[in-house]
C-alpha cells in the first residue's frame, strides 16, 4: 500500500475499485439525485471537490493526529469543507443548489469520502492523496451520470435537459430530444428504477470484467495472471 | 418416482428428462407442462365471462401477451444458452402472459403490454434464474411496471357491456389497441369509467355513505355489476384446480378468509363507510388472485402450515392497501410483498420430517 503508483491509483478509482460500483458507497445520493445527466454531474462535481480537499488535508495532518481521536477528526474536516462547498454553489449555481438541496450538506455523510480518509489519505503523502481524491471523485461522478443519462432517457426520453442550470444561458441548446412524443417511463425516474438502473450498470462491469480475464487467461495461461 | 418425492423443488427435476424402459409405464403424477396445461384449462371459464363483459378487447390482450411472452421467454433462453423448445413445452410462459394480460383494461395499447411482459420475462424471471428460481412472481412485477409507469393507460376501464355494442367490431378493437385510434364519433373521455372499486374509493373520501354510492349503476348485488360474474367463473376454475390438485386449498381459503374476516370486522363497526365482505372478495382481481395467482408454485410459500400465514398475509395487506392506500386494486402489491416474505414463512414452518422427533424446544434445550 505504500509505494501505490500514480497509474494503479488511477485505476483503483475508475474502474477496479470505483466507489459507486464496486464499493457501493454513497448510494444514497447515488440514487436519490440521479435522475437526470446535469444533477448527476453537479453533485458528482461537488463530491469529488469534497474528496480532493479532505483527502489533502487529511494526508496534511496525518502525523500529528492521535489514531485515538482521528475519526472526530476527519468527520469535522469533511463538514467544514462541504459546508464551504454548499456556501459556494448557493452563490455560484443558485438553481442548481435549488434542485440538489439537502443532498449538498449529505456530502458529508457520503461514506466514501470518510472511507477515502481512513483507508488512503491517513497513510499516504500528500500528492498521491490529492491524486487518490481525484481518481475516486471522477470515477463516482462518472458512475453518477451514467445513471443519470440511463435514467434521463428511458424516463423522459430526453438527454442533458437544463443544461443552463451548470453551464449558463448559452448552454440551453445542448437539451437534446431524443423520442418525440415520448410519454415518459415513471418507473425509471422513481427510486426502484435508480436501484434496477445501478444493478444494470454493476452487471455490465461485472462482464466486462470476466470477459477481460478470459482474454487475459488466453494470452498468458500462467495462473498468477488470470488471477490479477 | 422416489426421485421425484426426495427432490425439495419437484419444478427443477421436471424440467430435466429420464427415459423410461422397463415397466411399469406410468405417467409421472407431476410434470410442469401438465401442471401449467390445467391451470390454463382452468382460466378459461373466466377469461370467456370477462370477454363477454368487456368485449374482444380482452381476447386480443391474452392473444398479444402470451405471444409476447413466449417471444421473450425464447429470446431469453436463446441467450442463457438452454434448450428452446422442451423449455417452451411447460407452459409457464403461457400462464404468464395470460395472467398479466387479464389484469389490463380492455383497450390498453399494445406497448404497455410489450413493455410489462418485456420486464417480466427478461428481469422478473430470467435475470433470477428462470423458472424455478424467481422469488417474485413475473406477471404481477409486469403488471406493477406499468402500474407504476403508465398510470393513464392503466385506468381507461369500460363499463361493462360498452365493448359489446356493435360501434366495438374487432376491427374497431384491434384499431384501437394497436394504433390507438378509436371508432369515430367516440372519445376515450365519454367511454372510460371507473372500476367499482375505484368508484367506491373515490365517493367514499367525498364522504358519501355506502348505500349512497351503491345506487350507481356500476354496482350489482353485492359488488360490480358485471365484476361479480367474472368473479364467479373464476371461482370455478379455481375450484377444478383444487379438485384435480394442481393447487392445495390453503392459500386461496386463507387468502379469501382473511380478506372476508378482515373487511368484516371494518363492516360491522361501521358499514356506512368500509364495505361488505362481499363486495371486497368478489371485486376486483381477489378471486382470481386467490386460485390463480397467489398460488403460484415457484413464489409461494411451500410448506402446508406456511401456505395459511402466507395466504393470510394477502388478504389482509390486500385489505389494509385497498382501504387505505393510493391505489383501488392491489393483489399484485400484496403477492409481492409476500412473496418476499416466503422464504422467512418457509424456514419457520418447516414440518416434522416422518420418524424424527419434533425440534427440542427452548426449555427442554438439552444438556
Amino acid at each position: 500500500m505504500s509505494d501505490i503508483t500514480y497509474r494503479e491509483i488511477n485505476a483503483n478509482g475508475f474502474w477496479h475499485n470505483n466507489p459507486g460500483l464496486v464499493q457501493l458507497l454513497g448510494l444514497c445520493p447515488l440514487l436519490a439525485i440521479s435522475g437526470t445527466v446535469i444533477n448527476a454531474l453537479g453533485l458528482g462535481l461537488a463530491t469529488t471537490l469534497t474528496l480532493v480537499a479532505s483527502n489533502v488535508t487529511v494526508s496534511l495532518i496525518r502525523h500529528w493526529v492521535r489514531p485515538e481521536i482521528r475519526i472526530p477528526v476527519f468527520v469535522l474536516i469533511i463538514a467544514s469543507v462541504v459546508t464551504a462547498i454548499e456556501l459556494a454553489m448557493n452563490a455560484f449555481f443558485h438553481e442548481l443548489y435549488l434542485i440538489l438541496g439537502i443532498f449538498i450538506p449529505l456530502i458529508v455523510t457520503n461514506c466514501a469520502i470518510i472511507g477515502r480518509a481512513e483507508a488512503f489519505a491517513s497513510k499516504q503523502p500528500i500528492p498521491k492523496a490529492l491524486a487518490d481524491g481525484l481518481a475516486m471523485g471522477l470515477g463516482f461522478t462518472c458512475v453518477l451520470v451514467a445513471l443519470g443519462a440511463l435514467r434521463e432517457v428511458v424516463g423522459h426520453g430526453t438527454l442533458l435537459s437544463d443544461a443552463h442550470l451548470m453551464f449558463g444561458e448559452a448552454a440551453r441548446g445542448f437539451s437534446l430530444t431524443l423520442i418525440r412524443e415520448y410519454r415518459g417511463f415513471l418507473l425509471a425516474l422513481l427510486p426502484p428504477g435508480a436501484f434496477i438502473a445501478l444493478g444494470l450498470l454493476i452487471a455490465l462491469k461485472n462482464i466486462i470484467d470476466s470477459g477481460l480475464a478470459k482474454r487475459a487467461a488466453v494470452r498468458a495461461p500462467q495462473p498468477a495472471e488470470a488471477a490479477g | 418416482m422416489h426421485f421425484l418425492a426426495t427432490c425439495h423443488l419437484p419444478l427443477a427435476t421436471a424440467l430435466m428428462r429420464f427415459p423410461t424402459h422397463s415397466s411399469p409405464h406410468m405417467t409421472p403424477a407431476h410434470s410442469v407442462g401438465r401442471m401449467m396445461r390445467r391451470v390454463l384449462y382452468a382460466l378459461v371459464p373466466g377469461t370467456l365471462a370477462m370477454a363477454w363483459y368487456f368485449g374482444w378487447g380482452v381476447l386480443v390482450n391474452v392473444s398479444l401477451a402470451v405471444v409476447l411472452a413466449v417471444g421473450f421467454e425464447a429470446l431469453m433462453l436463446l441467450a442463457r444458452k438452454r434448450p428452446v423448445i422442451p423449455t417452451l413445452g411447460d407452459y409457464s410462459a403461457v400462464v404468464t402472459g395470460w395472467l398479466f394480460a387479464l389484469a389490463l383494461p380492455p383497450l390498453t395499447p399494445w406497448w404497455v403490454t410489450l413493455v410489462g411482459i418485456g420486464f417480466a420475462m427478461v428481469v422478473a424471471k430470467h435475470l433470477y434464474g428462470g423458472l424455478g428460481y424467481n422469488p417474485f412472481n413475473p406477471a404481477m412485477v409486469g403488471y406493477v411496471v406499468v402500474l407504476l409507469s403508465f398510470p393513464r393507460e392503466m385506468i381507461q376501464w369500460l363499463p361493462p357491456q360498452t365493448l359489446t355494442d356493435p360501434a366495438f367490431s374487432p376491427t374497431a378493437v384491434l384499431t384501437a389497441i394497436f394504433l390507438g385510434q378509436l371508432p369515430a364519433g367516440v372519445s376515450w373521455d365519454a367511454i372510460t369509467t371507473a372500476t367499482p372499486l375505484d368508484l367506491m374509493k373515490t365517493e367514499l373520501s367525498m364522504n358519501r355513505t355506502i348505500s349512497e354510492i351503491r345506487e350507481h349503476p356500476l354496482f350489482g348485488a353485492f359488488s360490480g355489476h358485471g365484476w361479480e360474474w367474472i368473479g364467479n367463473w373464476f371461482l370455478l376454475g379455481g375450484l377444478w384446480l383444487l379438485f384435480m390438485r394442481v393447487i392445495s386449498w390453503q392459500i386461496p381459503v386463507a387468502m379469501l378468509g382473511s380478506l372476508a374476516v378482515t373487511a368484516g370486522m371494518f363492516w360491522i363497526v361501521d358499514p356506512d363507510t368500509f364495505a361488505s365482505p362481499a363486495f371486497h372478495v368478489f371485486s376486483g382481481a381477489a378471486i382470481l388472485g386467490a386460485f390463480f395467482i397467489a398460488t403460484d408454485p415457484v413464489s409461494a410459500s411451500t410448506t402446508p402450515r406456511g401456505r395459511l400465514v402466507y395466504g393470510a398475509g394477502i388478504g389482509v395487506l390486500l385489505y389494509v392497501i385497498r382501504t387505505w392506500g393510493n391505489y383501488p386494486d392491489a393483489v399484485a402489491f400484496a403477492v409481492l410483498l409476500m412473496n418476499m416474505a416466503a422464504p422467512t414463512i418457509d424456514h419457520y414452518t418447516q414440518p416434522r420430517v416422518f420418524g424424527q422427533k419434533p425440534p427440542p424446544t427452548r426449555r427442554d434445550n438439552g444438556p
